[in-house]
């Protein structure tokens, strides 16, 4: 069995579907950062059979909305001394602004070069969906 | 409760209050025009049209003009400075010192919100691409009043191009925050109502929606029938265009089976989804709808510019 050393203080993004810790470690920027960062794939879990796991030493800071996207079942485990003093459910973000475009090519947003438009959840059964603050035409996210 | 330096980029931007404070003036002008006839004076309205407009566009001029006000504007994207590269935000900053009110049609989705977001006076919707024309909303909901009595409690079917028609968009949504009212969607499978349209009147509103091909099999049961052109515009394929111009044609013949009081509504411009000979029939409204959109198009100014408080 791979042995990680726990962290002191930091964070630990658990219950990551097995195959998306790469792409969250990737959209995170976590391997531009200069603090110890694990990312460990294929870990064995009595839930899913499998899961991946990231852990993230000295930094509680990371951007929930892209997390909330890619992998809204994910957990996340605040860790002092050691220890889990908090653990929060990601949540798949109500509003979204500057991650994706518009795909409706009629869109203003996508001429005036200027505008960063917000984007509302509108639905999330199945396939995530966010409405476009101009023109309301629903764009489903992917990455 | 005061309209004055509001915008309306969408119909859900004023409460239905505030929509019924905007029928109440227009009822009022229609009534005594005479009484209104000055009241922009001094004031500029400056017409933004980015794509070609005529109906719209002299109705917004007819509207002004008719209180006292003057009008200034473009009517073609090629003659102003968007030609040179100048963004929306920069020509509303601008205009916003030459006049008081401004409206903007444009080819873009999205684009009156975002000069809104620049202007320093009331920006107006004129029509944005496929997605809403609010006022156009108003003059079809002024004369729904006006001859059908109540805006609520009416079967309302709209039949053409749903998919691109934003006079449809528009209307539908504003027509579901009215209770009682049901849709009937008639339209060919290609020009369907988008899909986040039937989603607001389905899990918002929660009104009865019924989608068919066929506008003769529903004819009997509609109140009110909202003809619409298929816009060649709108298509980026010319052989779609000519596949589906044709679809819905009303004629004489599919009217016998319509109630005697059903309202024929069309925003206009007709190219020959509506036979000229049903221009003689009582029910067909189309031309009075529009004589409708001055006067809407008036009460809106008015309580924007905030030259007029309705009591």
């Amino acid at each position: 069995m791979l042995k990680v050393e726990s962290i002191h203080h930091g964070i630990v993004i658990d219950h990551i579907t097995q195959g998306k810790g790469k792409k969250i470690f990737d959209r995170l920027n976590l391997g531009e950062v200069d603090y110890p960062v694990v990312l460990l794939r294929n870990v064995p879990s009595s839930k899913y059979g499998k899961k991946d796991i990231i852990k993230i030493e000295n930094c509680i800071d990371i951007d929930m909305t892209i997390l909330g996207l890619i992998e809204p079942n994910a957990t996340i485990n605040i860790i002092e001394g050691e220890r889990i003093i908090r653990k929060m459910k990601v949540e798949i973000p109500e509003e979204v602004q500057g991650l994706f475009k518009c795909k409706n090519p009629r869109c203003i947003s996508n001429t005036e070069a200027y505008i960063n438009p917000v984007f509302k959840l509108a639905k999330s059964n199945g396939t995530v969906e966010y409405i476009c603050e101009y023109c309301e035409e629903l764009t489903s996210y992917s990455l | 409760m005061s309209l004055k330096g509001k915008h309306l980029i969408d119909p859900g931007d004023f409460s239905l209050t505030e929509l019924n404070s905007i029928f109440q003036l227009a009822e009022k002008i229609i009534e005594n025009r005479e009484e209104f006839s000055e009241i922009c004076k001094g004031k500029i309205l400056a017409t933004l049209f980015y794509e070609p407009s005529t109906r719209t566009r002299l109705s917004f001029e007819a509207a002004m003009l008719r209180m006292g006000g003057k009008v200034l504007g473009f009517s073609d994207a090629n003659v102003s400075s968007t030609a040179k590269g100048e963004s929306i935000a920069d020509t509303i900053r601008v205009i916003s010192s030459y006049s008081d009110i401004a409206v903007i049609r444009h080819p873009k989705e999205g684009a009156p919100k975002l000069a809104s977001k620049y202007s320093a006076i009331p920006v107006i919707n004129g029509g944005d691409g496929g997605h809403q024309h609010p006022t156009q909303t108003l003059t079809d909901l002024l004369t729904i009043k006006k001859l059908k009595g109540s805006i609520s409690g009416n079967r309302v079917a709209f039949c053409g191009d749903l998919k691109f028609g934003r006079t449809v968009h528009s209307l539908i949504k504003t027509l579901s925050r009215y209770p009682e009212n049901k849709f009937v969607l008639i339209s060919p499978n290609e020009l369907r109502l988008p899909e986040h349209i039937k989603h607001i009147l389905k899990s918002d509103a929660n009104v009865e929606v019924v989608e068919t091909e066929d506008l003769e099999l529903v004819i009997d049961s509609i109140d009110i029938l909202y003809m619409t052109r298929i816009q060649k515009e709108r298509f980026f394929n010319e052989a779609d265009y000519v596949r589906l111009k044709d679809s819905y044609i009303l004629d004489k013949n599919k009217l016998k089976a319509a109630k005697k009081d059903m309202l024929i509504m069309h925003p206009l411009p007709r190219v020959n989804e509506i036979d000229y000979d049903v221009d003689d029939d009582d029910r067909a409204v189309y031309f009075r709808q529009a004589e409708y959109g001055v006067y809407a198009r008036m009460a809106l100014m008015a309580l924007l510019l905030g030259v007029y408080e309705n009591a």
